[in-house]
């Protein structure tokens, strides 16, 4: 049975965005993907956390698909984990409801690769930066996987970042057709 | 006759618009003032008053008033909840009161009739008295205050079965007629009398149930103010002679009617229209008590007269505060139930005056309690000028100190609730504030009330209507009324008469925004703006911008217009209208449009935008490109 994907995007100017914009749109062409696009959803930031949980549950993989922004998400994604990751749903001795799922990071960052390196100007590597997102799914029992990440989105060329997208469609791809484990 | 009339009206008049004033600035409160002003034109100062004794029984039909108010603010519910109060502190002060007074009276070598009957009549207090002085600084809702009010709902309660105790209590035989003074009734048969009794009960709960609502809803409509006073008077007056008619106590039944009336809709409109009656009523019967004391009998016996009234007052004020301090009432409210409830009441005029008629009391004897109980009703108010010190007093020594048990009520009261003012009662009201609505439209109201909310009849920029409602607890009052005028003189009211209270306003628009300001509110909304935004916005998003920047464009819109609003309101105030018409010309839409497509740039600029981000970049890896 296929996993069924849900892309919570996160991108508060989308109209400005060239690397998320051509990666949503490759992923909503990937069939069994549902894009979901917080910002569009929650102008007012009044998340439906009954919504919200209802759309997880119905979902194997969860994916959080933003720039990075100060090393971390915009702010709706963080309003969203606030809100919808309840204690007893989500965490706690009853929260199980996300047990067994899987969490994707795919996020875009406009510094290069070499910037987050030990000797580059961000020293570390945004697996590191994505600590707290770890810890988030372990804590929810959710399976993290290796994030999706875009480097140095301010000197990508359009044939890079069309090709940067055909690997994200590949890898949404690979993850519905994966065999549950 | 009428010339007389008004004489003696002006004199009563001119009586209380002299001393009361000066009475309650100089701390001691209305009821020591008209007291004093009695005293003053009664037949021992100027002898002006006339019949003070003629005048005293019409004015008893205040406390009636009183009364009819007090069960107006009481849901039955509430008054169920006070029965353990009614019959316990009531029943016990009573007859612990009658038999102290009888006991003393024995003392005294009285024959045990004639002690007995002195204890009953003496062991009423004065509702006027006490009610009056609660109500002025406001302690009505206290723990005291409620105590004292059970006490005084017993007496009146007791009344009847005394009136009929009173009799057998005769030493000689009767003076006056018959044993009652009570017309037809006392010719049936008791069981007839019994069924007369609960008719008339059975008359004022059924018929104020389901009678005066279509009736003053009729009378609402004709919208003539005059009309409707005159039937909630009618109302009161009609209930107060249904009840002497069957031997009952006037102040009882209409107080009981209240009780019914207590969740009309037209109850706050009914207290508007009673409350001025009452209010002269009571004061013409303090002025009546005053110009009545016999200060020839007192001088005969100062020193007797004396005693007996602060033997009264302080039996009366022992029995209270024993029954407080064994039942382990916080101290500052035996001390307060204590004070308020140690004069002789009204009713002990009416039983001194049957019981005599009854040979139950000589002539001689009765008049001196007359003079004693009028005395005494004298004390309260002096006595009450120390209650605020001594209860500071008492409240640091008792640690910790009770809070005083107020009703959450009408910590909102809403004028006006049309289509604007029922969407703010229902947000609040599903937040569980209590919300007291005022308006002035039937057909609304009948709908409301249909959903379950408390909405009350009545022009809502009259100040005794807004004092019903509650606007002197109140935290928060919202003016949502559509007529300009209307609101602003409903701010202006509030503010000036109960500042306690905040003041949002429904303001029409800019300029009624300014008006509203001024006139006192601490917050306003323009009513079409808000709406009119919103459309703004959804028009930006079906014209392709992503929701949450329509979102921001408009909250940014919202921002700049406020900003530009309290600017423009700011200089209003300071110089005059020619700077202000000078710099609204300068605000006119062209120029207003010309900023907001300068903002529409910031919009973009913000934060977010990488533009210049990835420029400077780009510029670094090209120069790295041509050193490498
Ligand atoms: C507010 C803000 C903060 C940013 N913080 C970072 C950062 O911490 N690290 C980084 O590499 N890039 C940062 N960037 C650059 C963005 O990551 C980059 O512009 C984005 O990933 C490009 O994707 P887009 O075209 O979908 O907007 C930031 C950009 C903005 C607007």
């Amino acid at each position: 049975m296929p996993q069924r994907i849900l892309v919570l995007l996160a991108h508060p100017v989308r109209r400005r965005s060239r690397a998320n914009a051509a990666l949503a749109e490759a992923a909503r062409r990937v069939e069994g993907v549902r894009l979901h696009d917080l910002y569009d959803a929650y102008p007012d930031f009044l998340i439906d956390v009954e919504a919200e949980q209802a759309l997880l549950l119905e979902h194997d993989v969860i994916v959080f698909q933003h720039p990075i922004y100060w090393y971390s998400s915009p702010a709706i994604l963080k309003e969203w984990q606030d809100l919808v990751l309840e204690h007893g749903f989500a965490y706690g001795r009853e929260g199980t409801a996300l047990a067994g799922k899987s969490l994707l990071s795919a996020v875009t960052a406009g510094g290069g690769e070499a910037s987050y390196s030990p000797g580059g100007l961000n020293r570390r590597s945004i697996e590191e930066f994505l600590r707290p997102f770890e810890a988030t799914a372990r804590l929810c029992h959710m399976r993290w996987l290796p994030p999706f990440i875009l480097h140095g989105t301010h000197l990508l060329e359009p044939a890079a970042l069309e090709r940067h997208a055909a690997d994200y469609a590949a890898l949404l791809q690979d993850l519905r057709d994966m065999v549950e484990a | 006759m009428s010339e007389g009339f008004l004489a003696q009206a002006f004199v009563y008049l001119l009586a209380a618009v002299a001393t009361v004033p000066i009475a309650k600035r100089l701390g001691l409160g209305s009821v020591l003032g008209y007291l004093l002003a009695g005293v003053a034109i009664g037949p021992f100062g100027l002898n002006l008053a006339g019949n003070a004794g003629e005048v005293m029984h019409f004015a008893e039909f205040g406390v009636v008033m009183m009364l009819f108010l007090v069960g107006l603010e009481l849901r039955p519910a509430r008054l169920w909840a006070m029965r353990g109060p009614v019959l316990g502190a009531g029943g016990l002060q009573v007859g612990l009161t009658a038999a102290a007074v009888g006991g003393i009276g024995l003392a005294f070598g009285y024959d045990w009739r004639m002690a007995l009957a002195a204890g009953l009549i003496l062991a009423m207090s004065s509702t006027a008295i006490a009610l009056q002085i609660l109500a002025e600084r406001g302690l009505q809702k206290t723990g005291g205050g409620e105590t004292t009010f059970a006490v005084l709902l017993f007496q009146d309660v007791a009344v009847i079965p005394i009136l009929t105790v009173l009799p057998l209590l005769a030493l000689a035989p009767a003076t006056g007629g018959g044993a009652h003074d009570e017309g037809w009734i006392a010719t049936l048969p008791p069981w007839g009398q019994a069924i007369a009794v609960l008719g008339a009960v059975a008359a004022v709960v059924v018929g104020g149930r389901l009678l005066t609502r279509p009736a003053f809803r009729i009378i609402a409509e004709t919208k003539l103010r005059e009309i409707f006073t005159a039937s909630a008077l009618l109302l009161v007056v009609g209930i107060a002679l249904l009840m002497e008619a069957v031997g009952l106590s006037p102040a009882l039944g209409a107080f009981l009617g209240g009780v019914v009336l207590a969740e009309s809709e037209f109850r706050h409109e009914l207290e508007g229209d009673i409350e001025p009656f009452k209010g002269l009523l009571l004061g013409l019967f303090f002025l009546s008590v005053g110009a009545g004391i016999d200060f020839a009998q007192v001088a005969a016996a100062p020193f007797t007269v004396a005693g007996l009234v602060l033997l009264l007052v302080l039996v009366k004020a022992a029995v209270l505060a024993g029954l407080g301090l064994a039942t382990r009432r916080p101290r500052t409210e035996v001390l307060l139930t204590a004070l308020l409830l140690s004069q002789g009441g009204e009713f002990a005029f009416v039983l001194l005056a049957f019981a005599t008629q009854n040979g139950v009391l000589p002539v001689a004897e009765a008049s001196l309690l007359v003079s004693v109980v009028a005395l005494s009703m004298l004390v309260t108010p002096l006595l009450m000028m120390t209650y605020g010190r001594l209860a500071d007093r008492l409240a640091d020594a008792d640690l910790p100190p009770e809070p005083d048990a107020i009703e959450p009520q009408g910590s909102v009261v809403i004028a006006g609730f049309g289509r604007f003012g029922q969407i703010i009662g229902r947000l609040l009201m599903a937040q569980g504030h209590t919300v007291t609505v005022l308006d002035h439209d039937m057909e609304t109201i009948e709908t409301l009330r249909s959903f379950g909310f408390r909405v009350f009849y009545g022009d809502a920029s009259r100040l005794d209507l807004l004092q019903a409602a509650g606007a002197a607890e109140a935290a928060l009052v919202v003016v949502a009324t559509d007529a300009p005028e209307t609101t602003l003189s409903i701010i202006g009211t509030v503010r000036r008469h109960f500042p306690q209270a905040e003041i949002l306003a429904r303001a029409a628009d800019r300029n009624h925004a300014y008006a509203v300001i001024e006139a006192g509110a601490h917050g306003m909304v323009r009513e079409t703006f808000g709406s009119a935004l919103e459309l703004g916005v959804e028009a930006l998003r079906r014209l392709g911008l992503p929701a949450y920047e329509a979102e921001r464009a408009g909250r940014l819109f919202r921002r700049h217009d406020l900003r530009t609003l309290h600017r423009l309101g700011a200089l209003r105030g300071d110089d005059g209208r020619y700077r202000l018409a000078v710099r609204e010309a300068s605000e006119r839409l062209s120029a207003v449009l010309e900023r907001d497509k300068a903002r529409g740039r910031i919009i973009h600029s913000e934060g977010w935008d990488t533009t210049s981000l990835v420029e400077e970049v780009r510029r670094n890896a090209a120069l790295k490109q041509a050193e490498g």
